[in-house]
Parts: C-alpha cells; sequence; structure tokens
C-alpha cells in the first residue's frame, strides 16, 4: 500500500482524485498549497478553498495539511510573470507553477516526508510508452485535457506520479463527487490566472490592473505595414501577436491583426490575416521527454489552442517547420510536441527565425 | 461507488483516538480541560441549566454561580469582583480593550511588536503605533516613551509573549505611562502569563488585563477582562446590559464555572508547577540545543516563563518538521498559523530581527500541568533524527 500525497486544491477534480485513491486502498493524505499571499478574489488559495479541500479531505476520513509555498510562488511564478510581460513575452503561469512548485518543490517536500507517490486532479494521463518511459497523455475529456501544462514532467516525476481523474470525462468528475456527497461536486472549474483580481474583469483588464501596479505600462503607436500611424494601445505589454480584437484603429474597415510587435520602441505594426502567418516558430530550448523523435508531429501552442501538423528542423533540430502556415506565436508560450496524443517534447517560444 | 459518503446533516461525531499515546507539547495553544473543571460546570449543562438574568430559582442558582466565579477570579487575579469582566476568550478580552477604550477616549492607542495579532490587528486598524523591541524580545523603552504624549489613550504590552514565552518589565512600561501619557489607560495581555506568573501582583500596574480560561485548563470560549473602577470602556457588545453592561449577552455559565475551578486549582498548584516545568523544559532544551547542530534559542531563558521552549533550526522548515514530529506522535506547533491553516512567518521573530528564513524553521514545544518526562524523552528521541531526515533530503539540501 504506498503512501500518497493528494494535493487538493479545494476544486472538484482534485477531491475526486483523492477519493479514487482512498476506495483503491491507498495510504493518502491530502495538502493544500497557500501560494498566493496577495488579495484575490478568483477563489484559489483562499480560505473557502481551504476549508473545501479540508472538508472533503474529512469526509474522506484523510489527513489534511497546509504547505505554505508563497515565497517560491512569488519568486518562480509571480515574479517571471511580470518580469516577462516588462520584456514583451506572453508568459503561462500555469506552466511556470507546474515545473517549480506543484512538480518540483511540492515532490521535494514529498520525497522529504517520505511519501511513495503524489497525485494531482489534472486531467491529464500517465502513459508508458514502447520504449519502456513515461509520458504525458492527454486526459480523457478533450475539453479539459491538460496535458499541455504539464508537458515539461521528466521521467522521474512521471514515474511517481498519479492522476486518477485524466481517464475520466469532467461530467464523470462531478457525478462521482455528487455520489460521494462531497461539498465541492459543483464549483465552478477555475479560470484565469489565480493570483489576479476579476473583480476589474476577465483577461486583459485584470491584468492590466495586476501589471500596473508592478510595471510601467508604455502606450504604443500602431503603424500599418507603409510605416503610417493608424492609432493607438494604452500599453505595449499587453499587445499580443496575432490579436484583433481590442485595437484602436480608428473604424478602419478591413480586418487588420497584429503582425509584429517592436516592444523596445512600443511600436505595434497590423497587416491582414495572412501577414500573422509563418511557417517557422523557433523553439530554441526545446527539450525531449526522453530523447528526440523523428516525424511528423501534433503541435499545440496554447493550453486549449489548436493542433496543427508539423515537424522539426532538421537542421536546427529546435524549429518547428508548419505543414501549413501557422499564427506566429507570441515569445513565451510554449510549444508542445505530440505524437498520438502524447507529450514528446516542448519549450518556449523564441523570436520568429529569418527563412533560409 | 463505495459508501464513504457522509451527508451534510451528521452531527459532529469524534474521531476514533489512536490506540498509541500522544505527546503533547501544544499547551500555549490549549490545554487539557482540569477534571475538577469538567466536574464543576456539568451541573450547569445538566440540571442548572437557567438564564441567570431570569428570576426563577434555576436563574439565581445560575447567577449564584457567577457571582461566585467572579469573586474568585477577582481574588486570583487581584481585582475587585466588580472590575472582572466574562467575555468570550482572550481575543474577545483584548478587542473589548481596545475599541472600547477608544470608543470612550478617541486619541491614538500604543502597543508592542510582539503583542498577539488579537491587540496588535486591531490597534494598527485604528491607525495607532507599534514600539520596536530588541532581540530579547523586551520592548524599546526609549521608543515607548517618545511614541506617548499627552493624547494617547491606550497603552497595551503583554506580560508573556505566545510564541517566544518571552516577559515584558510591564512594571517600568507603567511607570513609563504614568509619566507621559498620564490619561493613557494601560491594557497588558496576560493570557500566557497566568499559568505561569502571579498576575494578581504584576498585573496591578495595569488598568486593563486579559486572560482565557482554556490556557490552564478551563474550556475554549470564556475568559475575563479586568477592567479597573478607575477606567472607563464603551462596551462593544450591547443589548441586554450583563457585566454591568460592558459586555451584553447571556454568560456562559458553565465555562465561567468551569474557568474559575480551573483557575483555583492552577494558581494553588502554581509555584510548584512553575518549578517542574522549568525543569522539564531545560531538560528539553538543553537537550534538543545539544543534539541538532544548527539550532538556537530563541531570546534568553531567564526572561521567558518556565514552559515554553522556542527554537529556530537552520536549513528546516516548521511545516515539514511538524508533520514528521506528528508522524511520531508529538504535538506542537510553529509560530502563527493564519485562517487557512497554512504557517505564516512569524511577527514576533521578525520584530526581534530574526531573518525570515529562521522564522521559517521556528518550533514551539510548551509544556503543561500534564506534561511529563516520558513527553520529554519523547522529543528528544524524535525531534533530532527528524530535522536530520529534513537536512538529508533533496529539499534541505536545495
Amino acid at each position: 500500500m504506498a503512501e500518497i500525497l493528494v494535493a487538493l486544491s479545494g476544486g472538484v477534480d482534485s477531491t475526486v482524485a483523492a477519493a479514487l485513491l482512498v476506495q483503491g486502498g491507498h495510504d493518502v493524505t491530502g495538502v493544500t498549497l497557500k501560494l498566493w499571499g496577495g488579495e484575490t478574489d478568483s477563489g484559489c488559495c483562499s480560505v473557502s478553498d481551504v476549508e473545501d479541500a479540508r472538508r472533503v479531505a474529512q469526509q474522506l476520513g484523510i489527513d489534511h495539511h497546509v504547505f505554505n509555498f508563497g515565497d517560491d510562488f512569488d519568486k518562480f511564478v509571480v515574479d517571471p510573470y511580470v518580469a516577462d510581460y516588462a520584456a514583451g513575452k506572453v508568459p503561462n503561469p500555469c506552466i511556470e507553477c507546474n515545473r517549480h512548485i506543484k512538480f518540483d518543490k511540492l515532490f521535494r517536500r514529498a520525497d522529504a516526508l517520505g511519501f511513495d507517490l503524489i497525485a494531482t486532479g489534472h486531467h491529464a494521463q500517465v502513459i508508458k510508452a514502447d520504449d519502456g518511459s513515461l509520458r504525458v497523455g492527454r486526459g480523457a475529456d478533450p475539453t479539459k485535457d491538460q496535458s499541455y501544462v504539464l508537458h515539461m514532467l521528466g521521467q522521474d516525476q512521471l514515474r511517481r506520479l498519479r492522476l486518477p481523474v485524466g481517464t475520466f470525462l469532467k461530467d464523470r468528475v462531478r457525478e462521482l463527487a455528487s455520489e460521494l456527497g462531497l461539498r465541492t461536486a459543483n464549483k465552478p472549474d477555475s479560470q484565469d490566472v489565480c493570483f489576479i483580481e476579476r473583480t476589474p474583469g476577465r483577461g486583459e483588464a485584470g491584468r492590466r490592473v495586476f501589471l500596473g501596479e508592478r510595471i510601467p505600462l508604455r502606450p504604443a503607436t500602431i503603424v500599418d505595414q507603409s510605416g503610417k500611424t493608424v492609432g493607438s494601445a494604452p500599453s505595449i505589454e499587453l499587445v499580443t501577436v496575432g490579436q484583433r480584437k481590442g485595437l484602436d484603429l480608428g473604424g478602419a474597415p478591413d480586418r487588420r491583426y497584429v503582425i509584429d510587435i517592436d516592444h523596445e520602441a512600443a511600436v505595434v505594426t497590423v497587416g491582414s490575416f495572412d501577414e500573422t502567418l509563418t511557417e517557422r516558430t523557433a523553439v530554441p530550448d526545446l527539450a525531449w521527454t526522453n530523447g528526440p523523435v523523428e516525424g511528423e508531429f501534433v503541435v499545440q501552442c496554447s493550453a486549449h489552442g489548436s493542433r496543427k501538423p508539423a515537424v522539426i528542423d532538421p537542421v536546427d533540430g529546435t524549429t518547428v517547420l508548419w505543414n501549413e502556415p501557422h499564427q506566429r506565436v507570441a515569445l513565451g508560450q510554449s510549444v508542445v510536441l505530440y505524437v498520438d496524443d502524447t507529450v514528446v517534447g516542448g519549450g518556449m517560444a523564441g523570436p520568429t527565425p529569418a527563412s533560409p | 461507488m463505495a459508501s464513504t459518503r457522509s451527508t451534510h446533516n451528521d452531527i459532529p461525531r469524534v474521531t476514533p483516538a489512536s490506540d498509541k499515546p500522544i505527546h503533547y507539547l501544544d499547551h500555549a495553544a490549549s490545554t487539557p480541560v482540569r477534571p475538577v473543571a469538567l466536574e464543576a460546570m456539568l451541573p450547569y449543562l445538566t440540571t442548572q441549566y437557567g438564564n441567570p438574568s431570569g428570576a426563577h430559582r434555576l436563574a439565581r442558582n445560575a447567577n449564584k454561580a457567577i457571582d461566585e466565579s467572579r469573586e474568585l477570579m477577582a481574588d486570583l487575579l487581584g481585582a475587585q469582583p466588580g472590575e472582572v469582566v466574562f467575555t468570550g476568550g482572550g481575543t474577545e478580552a483584548d478587542n473589548l480593550a481596545v475599541f472600547g477604550t477608544l470608543k470612550a477616549r478617541p486619541g491614538p492607542a500604543v502597543c508592542s511588536a510582539v503583542e498577539h495579532h488579537a491587540v496588535i490587528e486591531p490597534i494598527e486598524n485604528e491607525g495607532g503605533s507599534v514600539v520596536g523591541v530588541d532581540h530579547d524580545g523586551q520592548i524599546r523603552l526609549d521608543e515607548l516613551e517618545s511614541a506617548l504624549g499627552d493624547g494617547v489613550s491606550l497603552v497595551s504590552v503583554m506580560l508573556a509573549n505566545n510564541e517566544t514565552g518571552l516577559t515584558q518589565p510591564l512594571a517600568a512600561v507603567a511607570g513609563i505611562v504614568r509619566e507621559h501619557a498620564p490619561q493613557a489607560l494601560l491594557h497588558t495581555d496576560a493570557v500566557q502569563a497566568f499559568s505561569w506568573l502571579d498576575v494578581a501582583e504584576l498585573g496591578q500596574v495595569a488598568d486593563l488585563v486579559s486572560v482565557s480560561a482554556h490556557k490552564f485548563g478551563g474550556p475554549q470560549g470564556v475568559g475575563v477582562l479586568v477592567i479597573r473602577d478607575s477606567a472607563t470602556l464603551a462596551a462593544r457588545a450591547v443589548g441586554g446590559g450583563q457585566e454591568r453592561g460592558r459586555r451584553s449577552g447571556t454568560q456562559n455559565v458553565a465555562g465561567i464555572v468551569a474557568m474559575a475551578a480551573a483557575a483555583q486549582e492552577m494558581v494553588s498548584n502554581r509555584e510548584a508547577e512553575v518549578e517542574r516545568t522549568r525543569r522539564l523544559r531545560d531538560r528539553l532544551l538543553d537537550g534538543i540545543l545539544d543534539a541538532v547542530p544548527g539550532s538556537l534559542e530563541t531570546g534568553p531563558r531567564t526572561l521567558k516563563t518556565s514552559n515554553i521552549a522556542h527554537l529556530c533550526f537552520e536549513d528546516v522548515e516548521s511545516e515539514s518538521l511538524l508533520f514528521l514530529l506528528e508522524k511520531a506522535d508529538v504535538y506542537a506547533s510553529a509560530a502563527a498559523s493564519c485562517s487557512s491553516g497554512a504557517m505564516e512567518p512569524s511577527h514576533v521573530l521578525a520584530a526581534m530581527g530574526f531573518s525570515r528564513q529562521l522564522g521559517f524553521g521556528s518550533l514551539r514545544l510548551s509544556l503543561g500541568y500534564t506534561t511529563s518526562d516520558a513527553d520529554i524523552d519523547a522529543v528528544l528521541t524524535v525531534l533530532p533524527k527528524a530535522v536530520q531526515q529534513l537536512r538529508d533530503s533533496e529539499e534541505g539540501r536545495g
């Protein structure tokens, strides 16, 4: 009987994960991570979330602890998030939290305390490949699949990881919670970035308030490809390549998209949709889950983004060559390579390389 | 799916006790109720259930029990019976002292940087000022003097700290307050001190004194604020005018009776218990300091109450250490926990100049009337191994 530490966020997925492990006869302990010490109204890390996690642990008859990883969260997730925006990148803080907090700090903590395994409520699966190595596979529910944000997991982590809800559809997870009488059964899914307040408004508005309190936001000039000024944006930091909505272009009749951002000069260039497309996306820090893989991949560039076929440039071994022209990927977004719905590698998008 | 279901309308049931004996070293958090207190309170939960404000015999019986308890507590706290106001615990007593004073006599409040949250939060929220402490946790008297002035309405300095056990020179504080802010009330939070210090004597210099029953073998949820007859406070809870209008609401009769019984037993044993716990505590501390490299005491032992061993361990995080101690049936605590249950960096250690990192490696082992040599032996067996396990782990090395 393995001793398993299950990370309980207070949401329905992780509480059902814990319930399934208890039913499997494991020796389960629940832990909730206190990550964000600042203001929050997103529900994450709130006292009510911890209470939900604790109550479910009580109902399941397992011990529950709270670990304060706030200092690490600031250092590895929040500070880099702010610094990335200041440097003209579009970070994914959930990936950094998984990389540094849940699957590093927590794994080391579990090890120090003598746990054999760690479980989370992610919708993904640990898959054994033909060569015996372990991979992150997509969750059974295509609309909830979280393999993208777990793409960085290596063999050591995957060996010790259990993902009990990865084989279920979300509706079934809620059903199980409801059958067990768990108070999390009808909790809404978490959304957006957990440490950013929702009150100012979803998406950009909340981000603008959060970043504006931490870094100077610089107004941007919008030009067309001839260099003529056609509009302005309140902050260069919040403009994303490929963006169409939210640009003040003075009522220009045709649809125009962000095709280039000169972060230093705070100038945004807009053009047609076709001009947002590229044949190549550089991934300078591309890392393979278990050694390089050849052939064609399905490539995903955001948490629930499109899945497009591509190969890796054999010359440099790190540049994605798209089968069909693909929208430019913002700097800092993760590019994840799949074969048969299984992660084989990934890394962060770098500056667009010049075509050879 | 199988039947782990527990419905939402279950009444709370006691979690079955494990067969293994536990070693409880968290008396500063809460103490087991003394048998004499439990026995004293039971009739008021069963046959003597009257409301003490009522007019019939059951009411009179309850009222008599409260009056007798009030006289007993007054005697043990060095106060007149009319100066004893029963509250719903230590935090309520502290809050009544701060808010009640500020409402009755507007003007800034002043407290030390190591006060309990129940004092420091209301004072900071009301725009008061906080006086620093030195590395031994002692309030800086020169800083206190400069913080005072004619307008100051309240000064609050605790007798003994809840984390470190370090005591404050309350008589010296009182001298400065009387000289530099003669109209100010002096409050002392004696919640941690009462079991170990002669509060009836030491508290004479204060206008307001807080204590809490569950720190000395009484039940949770009941306490006292002594309000000297010379001091005027505005009530926080207003209604039926109980406690001479200073704290409305039907009294917790059973709790008050149990508190008085516990206090009487505690005070009559106090001198002997101080010596007994000091011997156990010193053996515990010396044993730990000897066996665990990179461990240090927070502040001089001579300034601490006899029941508290408070240490910091380099390269160890308290929450991990507490986890391993609990696994070995040793129950202790670290600095302060926030409402989520997460460990928070200690404002007390920060005020004493300890680094944030050392503060995250603090451990409080607090002894009480049930602590035995076997408990000390258990800690001395378990703790060095636990610290070593954590330091040997990748997290500890990282």
